[in-house]
């Protein structure tokens, strides 16, 4: 750790060719609430620690008429404060202020949150469910990709050599939408989940779902968008048939370990239920909106 | 070779310049280098918040940040809270009200406090309970804390 280096590109194309350089010998960091930890246990010992929080585009938040977009690196604190964010995406929201303490959320971003590729990470069942898209830029140039395909196992992402997000784009939200983020963990703060659901759908006039994305976390080696939950409850009116039988596709989609968070068994049993409130939180708003 | 990184940072309104390590952190250039002691460090992993400091008006975790990184930032500390001889109010409800023990995470609760007041001057206990949440306390039980930063924040809206 002493031979490393420490970077603050300020712009995208200095931190590309900063990584480029180290040839895999690079670590990109933003808020650091993980990357520090791991350095100092000695997980990791990068040649060049590049921060990418001086990169405008990386800190950026705002409107446009395609949606929101949320810089990769923008802070918790930052996320959960914006009001209108809020309004529009509370369920995404309520997944960022469960990550760690203030202390932390005034560091962690959403970006390292999802790099880190933790199974229960609080804010990525409850991007997923929005239809996040990572805009990810590396040496080959800048590629978007839907992000419930980043993370592939526990500290494992699709992104190559040199490649890091730089931002996310959330869709516009169609009239009657909602969302919501609920996980279910012993204490009321600081703690890991040991199920954690995120669910955003949309109703036509009647009151019909005719949109619906159900993911869910801490349940299987990745994050899991489970279209088989949203199928159940697109057609319906979200009535107790239609929940059961979205909790049932949840729990079939399930595969979690057992430890001393939960058991295997506490875990399927328990996703259901932290789906179906998450669910009728979303429906809820949804009517609301 | 050790590569260092030559940074400036503004502390409590004094600029220190100095000299640190790429993975060195906060906290350890305020105890070690600045000799700014009143930062505790506990975990070294941002679960305790006993190294609570304020970063460009950001409440972190000086254990999760770099010196490095707060090269042109301000950091408000501990140190910085009394005014000269005079106690900050949360500092003085904390010894009259006893919401410390040992006092290694009093520095903590007290920093994680102010940013909490400067954000909402009239929090409901609920509100600075979970506010404190990332500070841990292993003597008190957290009640006198809790009593201690209300008191305060009453104290300050009324002067």
């Amino acid at each position: 750790m002493t031979d490393m280096r420490y970077e603050a590109p300020e712009t995208l194309d200095a931190a590309i060719a900063l990584l480029d350089d180290a040839s895999g010998g690079g670590k990109v960091m933003a808020g650091g609430t993980d990357v520090l930890v791991q350095l100092h246990a000695e997980i990791i010992e990068p040649e060049v620690l590049v921060d990418i929080k001086n990169i405008p585009d990386l800190k950026a938040m705002s409107q446009t008429e395609a949606g929101w977009l949320v810089g990769a690196a923008v802070s918790g604190m930052t996320i959960v404060d914006n009001a209108d964010f809020a309004t529009a995406w509370p369920g995404v929201c309520e997944g960022v202020a469960l990550i760690g303490s203030v202390q932390v959320k005034g560091r962690a971003s959403i970006g390292g949150n999802l790099c880190n590729a933790s199974p229960a990470a609080d804010s990525v069942p409850a991007i997923i469910a929005a239809g996040a898209v990572a805009k990810i830029i590396g040496p080959g140039g800048v590629r978007k990709e839907p992000v419930e395909n980043i993370v592939t196992g526990p500290g494992q992402t699709s992104l190559g050599d040199g490649e890091f997000i730089v931002s996310f784009s959330f869709p516009t939200r169609a009239p009657h939408s909602g969302d919501c983020y609920l996980r279910l963990t012993p204490r009321t703060e600081m703690d890991i989940a040991i199920v954690g659901a995120g669910v955003s759908l949309t109703l036509d006039d009647n009151g019909t779902c005719n949109a619906a994305r159900i993911s869910i976390g801490a349940v299987a080696p990745r994050p899991l968008l489970v279209e088989e939950a949203a199928n159940a409850l697109i057609g319906t009116k979200v009535d107790g048939t239609a929940l059961e039988n979205m909790v049932a596709a949840v729990r079939a989609a399930c595969d979690p370990i057992s430890d001393k968070r939960g058991t295997r068994e506490y875990r399927i049993k328990t996703a259901g239920v932290i789906a179906r409130r998450a669910a009728s939180k979303a429906l809820e708003r949804a009517r609301a909106n | 070779m050790a590569k260092k990184v030559h940074v400036t940072t503004t502390v409590n309104g004094d600029e220190y310049e100095y000299l640190a390590e790429a993975g060195q952190t906060l906290v350890d250039v305020l105890r070690n280098e600045l000799e700014l002691t009143g930062t505790k460090e506990g975990c070294s992993t941002g679960d305790c918040g006993a190294c609570s400091v304020i970063v460009d008006g950001e409440l972190v975790c000086s254990c999760l940040v770099l010196a490095a990184e707060t090269d042109g930032k301000s950091v408000e500390t501990i140190e910085g809270m009394a005014n000269g001889d005079e106690l900050h109010p949360l500092q003085r409800n904390f010894l009259e009200l006893n919401g410390l023990q040992c006092g290694i995470c009093t520095p903590g609760f007290l920093v994680a406090a102010k940013a909490l007041l400067e954000r909402n001057p009239d929090p409901t206990e609920t509100e600075a309970r979970f506010w404190l949440a990332g500070n841990l306390c292993r003597c008190t039980g957290y009640d006198k804390i809790v009593r201690s930063v209300m008191a305060a924040a009453e104290e300050m809206r009324g002067a």
